[in-house]
């Protein structure tokens, strides 16, 4: 009996057989900001255990995240953050049926992209020009 | 007759009949990560410095306090949802995925348990 389990079948294409489009850069990096967030909740943690520790231990995380290697760390997680948010709504769009055609799907991919770092540039703007850029 | 091929049917093996839920919790979860993140990054905004006395105080809100920990318990939950499904679109080796899935799991559940005891400390006036 040949039984399809033993024959041959043909497979759905996969990552490795598509020819590279940047929508598929796109929906990767939807991921890897997914991922790279869920690494960022152990900071999250980190800062509001510190603050439930008391003063001192506050002030060693706010030397900790004001150190400019977390600074840019920092940046790359708002990044992410407003990255998937938007690229979120993008999805969601997607699950009602509509944006999903060639066209749209690539404006749409666009004005995320630029929009995550518009909004990341503009959110720190807002904190250095608070902060005098000292923090 | 059944439409299972041989090799599902002798492996015993289909749907776990759980994705749908799976599916849906993803998205009420973004929806709900969609308002409470903007309100997040908004009071974020709203305290630059994050100075300990000003932020302790924030957090001891009662409203603030309360939808933190709705941040933190939804955001942990999404985060788990969500990397549950990378660890099973790449790691292949059953036994190393099953061991991947336990290990996020448990910090899962550790990190949203230290965050959600952290709140409450403030918000009860527990740090000082």
């Amino acid at each position: 009996m040949d039984s399809s389990s033993t024959r041959k079948r043909p497979l759905s294409p996969f990552l490795t057989v598509y020819r590279w489009q940047y929508t598929m850069a796109l929906s990767i990096l939807h991921r890897v900001t997914g991922c790279v967030q869920s690494v960022g909740l152990l900071l999250f943690a980190y800062w509001l255990v510190a603050a439930a520790t008391g003063q001192k231990a506050y002030a060693t995380a706010h030397a900790f995240f004001g150190h400019p290697l977390l600074r840019v760390l920092l940046i790359g997680f708002s990044f992410a953050f407003f990255y998937h948010l938007l690229n979120g709504v993008r999805h969601m769009t997607w699950d009602t049926g509509h944006g999903m055609e060639r066209k749209a799907a690539r404006v749409s991919g666009w004005i995320v992209f630029l929009g995550a770092i518009a909004t990341t540039a503009l959110f720190w703007v807002l904190i250095l020009r608070d902060t005098g850029g000292a923090a | 007759m059944s439409l299972r091929s041989p090799t599902g049917r002798v492996q015993g093996l289909g749907t776990a009949k759980d994705g749908v839920s799976h599916w849906w919790a993803q998205r009420v979860t973004s929806v709900a990560l969609l308002l409470l993140g903007l309100w997040f990054a908004a009071s974020l905004l709203r305290m630059p410095e994050l100075e300990y006395q000003v932020v302790v105080a924030w957090i001891a809100g009662p409203f603030n306090a309360v939808l933190l920990l709705l941040f933190i318990a939804t955001l942990v939950y999404h985060s788990q949802l969500g990397v549950q499904v990378v660890v099973e679109d790449y790691v292949h080796h059953h036994g190393l995925k099953i061991a991947t899935m336990l290990l996020l799991t448990f910090a899962h559940w550790m990190v949203a348990a230290l965050a959600i005891f952290a709140v409450l400390r403030i918000a009860f006036g527990g740090a000082r």
